[in-house]
């Protein structure tokens, strides 16, 4: 297969400020990780978006499948015992 | 010459490089060779415009004739204009337009890196400011020089190409006059040898990674700085200027 | 049962899943299942998109070194590289549904993808820049604003920040257009030309009437499209009429006035022909476009190369160390 001239595929993750999670923002194509990264602040940082990128090859992120969100993702619905507002506390107790 | 007419021939210059600098990288906008470096030179090209725009200015409040940014962008002819030729060169191919950016762009980091220490506020401030973006450009440049030396054989010979080209227009950008010296004693210009000496460290190193040799110099192009210009700027500023030209009594 | 049956069944299963997770409102993401026709579509329309972004950079491109102040020319690049920017999300969302940007840009120049036809048009003064950025803009955004709920997630993410970010383009032109009109003799005939120029090519690109549109149904259906070509259409026209209005500047329509009872404007008749003649490949920059882009992409082809080359000779060199 002939090499895509239009370079790799990396996927732009970006922190919007200090201590904040980092929100995938899109895709931007380039060749090596210096230019994935300079590529990613040219496209996406160009409103003052960002205080840190993440690159990531494309195809480097592994994804779930839709066909099994049933076995991955409904088990948890009925755990309520891990939220909080699932326990009974006396009246009174303060700061818990 | 005064203090003021030194001071606004030193901000005229270093405006004029960032117009028409910012000029030639405009000219590539739908023009890259792929999309996210569209994008790259134009954002160079818009920090560029950004600070002709702070430089003339301010060389308008020097002068003290009342003139603004745009006065001076679009009402001066070819001979007072004061960038060095190799900012108005025409774009060439990739090669060309990386290898320019590549040679000025460590000029201003080390030269922008000096004038942080200016003991004029304004040139101070703007050089802290400029430092942010020239250190951005520089290493996109850095990182195209190796990419297209170390590519392919076309690349490295198109590469190699640009540089022999740009090489006579190198050394204009440390020339000094009457008027850097007048504002070195009062430490508001730049000492340019130490720029040109740390220029041609990294310059050099670079090229050597690259795999690109070093060109040898027996005459240095001159004459920008004092307005005597390549053929090529009339028509940068032909183009620039005709709807001002045209309708004078506009404003847009 | 047998095969070919219990594939049909498991075929019908499948639509009727994504069909009722549309009726809901769920986003659709690129790994979930989807009908052939729902990835084409998204496919050709996002490539449409995406090309009309990228071939729109060119005739403002060609006021750039021309525009006439400092201030002006940084907005007006800013746009240009905004709409750069807006491409590559187009392309980035679509490349999401596996087709790859390589492939997208190749249908362009076969002739297979589509850009929009507005940009077949010459910039041919300062005004149109204006114009363009006011009418054709304009009416992008209305389309754009209601592709924000589009039901493919890549998608309708991509629009939600091309909004965002597009919020200013259609003020940048619409302020040329008004200091324009407060100015000279000169300016105020060149802002009314291209006022004259843009407005039909700019109610045509919402495309032919909801009568005439062939791709309408199932794009309604799965909530790729969430307004018809005509709604959006006369959401446009309604804003822009007052601003023209403000200005002072003349909407080239005799037929054009308010209708109390509809609560809209009518408008003339818009001239299909013209719209087909320049969509099949007559209109004045058809050739222009294409070939630029064909000579950007092909001029460009030794830089992405090198590119490649030198990151296999790195890794290379990473192996041996």
């Amino acid at each position: 297969m002939a090499i895509d001239s239009q370079l790799a595929i990396w996927e732009v993750f970006m922190q919007a400020k200090p201590g904040a999670n980092y929100i995938h923002a899109g895709s931007v194509h380039a060749s090596d990780k210096k230019m994935a990264l300079q590529n990613a602040r040219d496209t996406y940082t160009r409103r003052g978006e960002g205080t840190s990128i993440w690159v990531v090859p494309s195809d480097a992120i592994v994804a779930s499948n839709p066909d099994d969100n049933d076995m991955l993702f409904d088990p948890a619905n009925d755990k309520v015992y891990r939220h909080p507002t699932f326990y009974v506390m006396p009246e009174g107790a303060k700061a818990i | 010459m005064t203090t003021e007419q030194a001071l606004y021939k030193y901000c005229l210059r270093l405006g004029d490089n960032a117009l028409i600098q910012s000029y030639r990288l405009s000219e590539w906008c739908s023009n890259a060779p792929l999309l996210e470096e569209d994008l790259a030179l134009t954002n160079f090209a818009l920090d560029m415009i950004g600070r002709a725009q702070l430089l003339l200015s301010y060389a308008g409040v020097v002068e003290g004739m009342g003139k603004t940014d745009d006065d001076l962008a679009y009402r001066r002819g070819e001979r007072q204009f004061t960038n060095t030729l190799i900012s108005e060169l025409p774009n060439g191919d990739f090669a060309f337009t990386i290898a320019r950016l590549f040679f000025t762009s460590v000029y201003e980091y080390y030269f922008f890196t000096e004038l942080q220490n200016s003991a004029d506020t304004t040139l101070k401030a703007v050089a802290a400011k400029t430092l942010k973006e020239v250190k951005y450009h520089k290493a996109h440049a850095t990182d195209w020089m190796l990419r297209l030396g170390g590519g392919t054989e076309e690349s490295n010979t198109r590469v190699q190409a640009a540089v022999n080209a740009l090489w006579m227009y190198t050394g204009e950008q440390f020339e000094t006059d009457k008027a850097d010296a007048m504002l070195q004693d009062i430490n508001i210009a730049v000492d340019m040898p130490p720029v040109k000496d740390k220029w041609n460290v990294y310059v050099q190193e670079v090229l050597l990674d690259a795999g690109i040799s070093v060109p040898v110099a027996d005459y240095m192009q001159t004459g920008g700085r004092n307005g005597v210009h390549t053929e090529y700027l009339g028509h940068i500023l032909s183009e620039m200027q005709y709807l001002q030209r045209a309708y004078p009594d506009a404003t847009w | 049962m047998d095969v070919l049956e219990k594939t049909d069944s498991i075929q019908a299963e499948m639509l009727r899943h994504f069909e009722e997770k549309i009726e809901r409102g769920d986003a659709i993401e690129p790994r979930d299942k989807m009908p052939d026709a729902y990835r084409k579509h998204l496919i050709r329309q996002m490539s449409q998109h995406a090309h009309s972004e990228v071939i729109g950079m060119q005739p403002e491109g060609n006021w750039i070194t021309r525009a006439p102040s400092l201030r002006a020319k940084q907005i007006l690049l800013a746009k240009i590289q905004d709409e750069g920017g807006h491409g590559l999300y187009l392309y980035s969302a679509a490349e999401t549904l596996g087709v790859s940007r390589e492939e997208l840009i190749s249908q362009l120049h076969s002739g297979k993808a589509k850009y929009s036809n507005i940009f077949n048009y010459p910039a041919l003064t300062w005004a149109d820049i204006g114009a363009i950025g006011w009418l054709v803009d304009g009416a992008a955004i209305v389309n754009q604003v209601s592709l924000q709920r589009t039901s493919y997630g890549p998608y309708s993410r991509a629009m939600v920040r091309i909004c965002k970010e597009e919020s200013f383009h259609q003020r940048q032109g619409y302020e040329i257009m008004a200091k324009m009109m407060q100015g000279t003799k000169d300016q105020q005939e060149m802002a009314q030309d291209a006022m004259n120029r843009w407005w039909w090519p700019s109610l045509m690109m919402f495309g032919p009437h909801d009568s005439e549109s062939p791709h309408t149904g199932d794009a309604v259906k799965w909530k790729i499209k969430r307004h018809s070509n005509d709604e959006l259409r006369q959401k446009f026209i309604d804003k822009t009429v007052q601003q023209a209005e403000v200005i002072g500047l003349t909407i080239p329509d005799a037929d054009l006035k308010w209708n109390e009872a509809k609560g809209h404007y009518d408008h003339g008749p818009i001239d299909w022909n013209e719209f087909y003649r320049v969509i099949s490949g007559n209109g004045p920059c058809n050739r222009q476009r294409m070939e630029h882009h064909k000579r950007v992409h092909a001029e460009g082809a030794w830089v992405r190369e090198a590119a490649e080359a030198y990151r296999l000779r790195k890794e290379k060199e990473l192996l041996h160390l």
